[in-house]
């Protein structure tokens, strides 16, 4: 964090009195790492192109996950749910019908979907807005209970859509999944849907619709004796929090151009918790970095679990290493820095 | 559809019923106790059939001796992780949010260790001979395995009943439940009352995974995910907290999964999402469950 710490003390240094970029700092400079890494990208080999698009899938979806969890304070755990739909309704738009034909064997696919194709933007969006409105319904009961139990209530819905999704198969071809998914989603594509996300989050959060969702957070009972419609309030977090989950669920499909039921388990969860952890619960900024960070922590590991040979030294694959070293970390984090390397501040020069 | 079918029904649910019934009243033990959801129950249980899986293959011990050292040594298994994890949270004070998700970072742990140590190859439990004889009533089949079950599990549960109600330590189990606060001021060793409350469940969840493990014999590192998930909703169905609720929640959900399976064979895929459904509909109706008791909540 040194590199870091000395930027802000420049500016704090060059410009004194300059508000504006006081606030501003840390979603100015995601913004501009975020175009420098559109430069950077087009001119690495894949294999680090193809990681710079995963940290953005991941931060789109780790902000819209923060935004329910961190600001509005409604711990659920189905985030894979709203990922799933995302992924499924935006891939059955753009597969083309001849593909879709060849990938269901086992049913025909479901009638509207089996003449239909779209353009890649409208897809995505059509499947952020299934899942926005899946977000909707499962939050109407949801919320009606509150802490742990709104935490098992989602944790099962979680799982139903797992279910459904291995099961549908008219819809979602089962176990086998979709395959041949046009692989659309571009550096540009998801540097671009990430700085918005970013963006459009940060600047809810820091205004009044903000305010109100984190006096929900932090005492409910008062906030509704101030006049807030907390029912309504909360189920607005949760629908705009699945909304960009399954942009991110829609743009992962484009970028596997496999999916399958397995790709949306609770290790999906799991990681997304994690990233929002280690950003700090309420930090839209902050849980931005910290996708980035475990994207790219993710795939270092992955050279362990590989096996790593330097000359005669022989370090044999060690599968699973990944999630002992993330659960460790998680368990530390609870105990050691609960509030995460943020906190609910976002990054800032005060 | 005749008699005897749904005889086996009934029958084939009480067992597996019995089995989730063992597995939540771990669940709902701790909680009662220290109001959290220890999402790594399930995974505790893992660890428990692989402690008996190597005692009974390795140091070739008589069943019944396996069993009771491997719940002994799964206990103190379970007191480890609460030393290790969520005893700096309680000392801290910090929201049950925080506890919840360590819990699942346990979980996570658990798994994943167990993948890193032992591979995550399914392997086949040395099932004791005694286990594999059937009796044959008419058309109906009983195991042993499934008689035994129903009798490990209510001397265990009478066992659990007489040590919370009958005993000093029991009534200190109790206290915290209410107030623990309180229960320190009057000079009960809070700590000492917790461990021996993670010793209890965890030693439960050993011996229902052997019995899992007698009924379904092949254990891997994620073994412990579906039978925990299900328990869970039952120790919610029936009110978590509540050992009695624990029992018969487990009992409905065992044989509302087999009867699903059974009668309506074109859901069956379905049968984990409609036992989702049914505890969501019971939270929203009664969010405490059926036998939990009703917490108010303090302005």
């Amino acid at each position: 964090m040194n590199w870091y710490l000395r930027i802000r003390k420049l500016i704090q240094k060059k410009f004194p009195n300059n508000k504006f970029l006081h606030r501003y700092f840390g979603l100015i400079a995601f913004i501009i790492v975020g175009i420098i890494s559109l430069f950077i990208g087009n001119h690495v080999n894949e294999f680090w192109q193809r990681l710079i698009i995963l940290s953005a899938i991941y931060v789109i979806m780790a902000v819209g996950y923060n935004f329910s969890n961190g600001v509005a304070g409604q711990f659920s755990l189905d985030p894979n749910a709203y990922a799933a739909i995302g992924a499924y309704v935006a891939a059955l738009l753009t597969m083309s019908p001849e593909t879709k034909e060849n990938v269901f064997i086992l049913e025909p696919v479901m009638k509207p979907f089996d003449k239909i194709q779209l353009p890649f933007l409208i897809a995505t969006l059509i499947g952020g807005l299934a899942a926005a409105f899946s977000a909707f319904l499962i939050g109407i009961p949801s919320f009606r209970v509150r802490g742990d139990y709104l935490a098992i209530i989602t944790f099962g819905f979680g799982e139903i859509i797992n279910v459904i999704a291995n099961n549908l198969v008219s819809l979602t071809n089962g176990a086998l999944g979709l395959k041949g998914i046009p692989e659309y989603t571009t550096l540009a594509w998801a540097i671009g849907w990430a700085i918005f996300s970013v963006f459009f989050l940060w600047h809810l959060t820091n205004s009044q619709v903000g305010r109100i969702l984190k006096s929900i957070r932090e005492d409910e009972i008062a906030a509704e004796a101030t006049g807030i419609n907390v029912f309504r309030w909360k189920l607005f977090a949760f629908t705009l929090s699945g909304f960009f989950i399954g942009i991110g669920g829609a743009l992962f499909a484009h970028y596997l151009t496999t999916i399958s039921p397995q790709v949306f388990t609770f290790f999906l969860t799991f990681n997304l918790l994690i990233i929002i952890l280690i950003g700090g619960l309420g930090s839209i900024v902050g849980s931005a970095i910290a996708a980035v960070l475990f994207t790219f922590a993710f795939e270092i590991l992955r050279v362990f679990e590989e096996g790593i040979h330097i000359g005669h030294i022989n370090i044999p694959p060690i599968p699973g290493l990944r999630m002992v070293v993330f659960a460790i970390l998680l368990i530390a984090l609870m105990i050691f820095r609960p509030q995460g390397l943020f906190g609910d501040k976002e990054v800032s020069i005060k | 559809m005749d008699l005897s079918f749904i005889a086996q029904e009934i029958i084939n649910g009480i067992s597996l019923g019995a089995l989730y019934a063992l597995i939540a009243v771990g669940y709902t033990m701790v909680y009662g106790v220290i109001r959290l959801i220890n999402f790594a129950h399930g995974d505790i249980m893992m660890v428990g059939c692989f402690i008996a899986y190597f005692l009974l293959l390795k140091l070739k011990l008589p069943w019944p001796l396996a069993l009771i050292l491997s719940a002994i040594l799964t206990g103190f298994v379970g007191v480890l992780v609460d030393r290790i994890a969520y005893k700096p949270l309680r000392d801290r004070g910090a929201a049950r949010i925080i506890n919840l998700i360590t819990a699942v970072g346990v979980s996570f742990f658990l798994e994943s260790l167990f993948v890193v140590v032992l591979g995550g190859v399914p392997r086949a439990f040395p099932v004791p001979d005694i286990f594999n004889k059937e009796f044959c009533i008419g058309n109906v089949y009983i195991s042993m395995a499934t008689i035994a079950t129903i009798i490990i599990g209510l001397i265990c549960v009478s066992i659990l009943f007489y040590i919370v109600y009958k005993t000093k330590i029991g009534m200190a189990m109790r206290a915290i439940s209410v107030d623990f606060e309180t229960t320190k001021l009057m000079g009960v060793n809070v700590d000492r009352i917790i461990s021996f409350t993670f010793f209890l469940g965890s030693a439960l969840a050993a011996i229902s995974g052997f019995m899992w493990a007698i009924q379904f014999p092949s254990i891997d590192p994620y073994m412990g995910i579906i039978p925990g998930v299900k328990a869970f909703v039952a120790a919610v169905f029936g009110g978590i907290g509540s050992v009695i609720g624990a029992v018969v929640g487990g009992l409905i959900i065992g044989i509302l999964e087999i009867f699903i399976v059974g009668f309506l064979p074109d859901l069956a895929q379905y049968r984990d999402a409609l036992i989702f459904l049914i505890l969501i509909f019971t939270l929203l109706v009664k969010p405490t469950g059926l036998f939990g008791e009703k917490l108010e909540e303090k302005v």
